[in-house]
């Protein structure tokens, strides 16, 4: 169990890169779904999450672990108000596509 | 050293099928489950790196709140979620071919990359053995010295979020019978008491 299979950082690093297509592929092909699109971002999230901590260890720095704190919370803000204005969209407009939410256009 | 190879290669395969079949699950409730997979797994890979705290934070804030948060929108409102996946296809070349194209950029970056050993700065935080101190205290030590005006102001976006979902959510509805309490005791005797003079045998 050496060389290739032996676990790193790229490793780590190939995880979160996976992560990180996996969420934006997410946003383009459930283009109409706004619940899977904030879902998606909640995966790039982790991504961003697992490369800080992965570099926090690598670099034997607490601070990556601190900043990746910092997004969870922000990540949970995003996700709590998200929610809400589908939440009032719905509650106004019956739907949640997001080809439907075109008001501000012009 | 194998075993931990071994659920290195466990989480992260979990990680990655499940954040597939949060793109591509027809169902929503699926999807939001699988999210809960995929945050789980993470949390798994987050031990493996010896940042137990955050692997903890993660299953409690994501799993326990955001997820179950999801879950409680999805069930709520009343979509055809079927009408929602149409152009999954149509939109299938497009996205592929851009992830494909980030994927490969990404890959390009972390295949190249290394730490020159002359450029390595010391770090600003060591993280001491986990002998001596825990992640969770040294976590502590680092975020309520060095961070704690970030830390306040973590906490002051947690408060905003939270007032800003109440007050999108809130609505006033008509016809609801509510107590007013400063409206109860501000009643005076003339408003609340009325005296009527019945004659015997006539009622009211």
């Amino acid at each position: 169990m050496t060389g290739m299979l032996e676990v790193g950082l790229a490793h780590y690093l190939t995880v979160a890169a996976i992560l990180f297509t996996l969420g934006i592929f997410g946003i383009f092909v459930n283009r109409k779904n706004v619940i899977i699109i904030l879902m998606s971002i909640e995966l790039m999230l982790l991504a961003v999450n697992i490369n800080l901590v992965a570099f926090s260890t690598q670099l034997g720095d607490l601070v990556g672990q601190v900043f990746a704190l910092f997004v969870l919370t922000v990540a949970a803000a995003e996700a709590a108000i998200g929610l809400a204005i589908i939440v009032v969209y719905f509650r106004n407009r019956g739907s949640i596509e997001v080809e439907d939410i075109n008001v501000m256009k012009g | 050293m194998i075993i931990a190879n071994l659920a290195f290669y466990l989480f992260a395969s979990v990680t990655v099928a499940a954040a597939v079949m949060v793109i591509c699950a027809r169902n929503p409730v699926h999807s939001v489950l699988f999210l809960v997979l995929a945050f789980f797994n993470s949390a798994g890979l987050f031990v493996l790196m010896g940042a137990e705290f955050l692997a903890m934070i993660l299953i409690v804030v994501y799993v326990g709140a955001v997820a179950v948060l999801f879950l409680f929108v999805v069930m709520m409102l009343d979509i055809n979620f079927v009408a929602l996946r149409e152009g999954f296809l149509q939109y299938l070349p497009t996205g592929g071919l851009i992830g494909l194209i980030l994927l490969a950029e990404l890959v390009l970056v972390i295949g190249g990359w290394s730490i020159e050993a002359e450029i390595a700065v010391p770090a600003s935080a060591p993280i001491p053995a986990p002998a001596e101190l825990s992640n969770t205290e040294a976590l502590g030590g680092v975020l309520y010295t060095r961070y704690a005006y970030l830390f306040q102001a973590a906490g002051v976006i947690l408060l905003i979020a939270m007032v800003g979902s109440i007050v999108l959510t809130h609505r006033v509805r008509p016809g609801v019978r509510k107590q007013r309490i400063s409206r109860q005791i501000s009643r005076t005797r003339e408003e609340a008491v009325e005296l009527k003079k019945v004659s015997p045998g006539e009622g009211a």
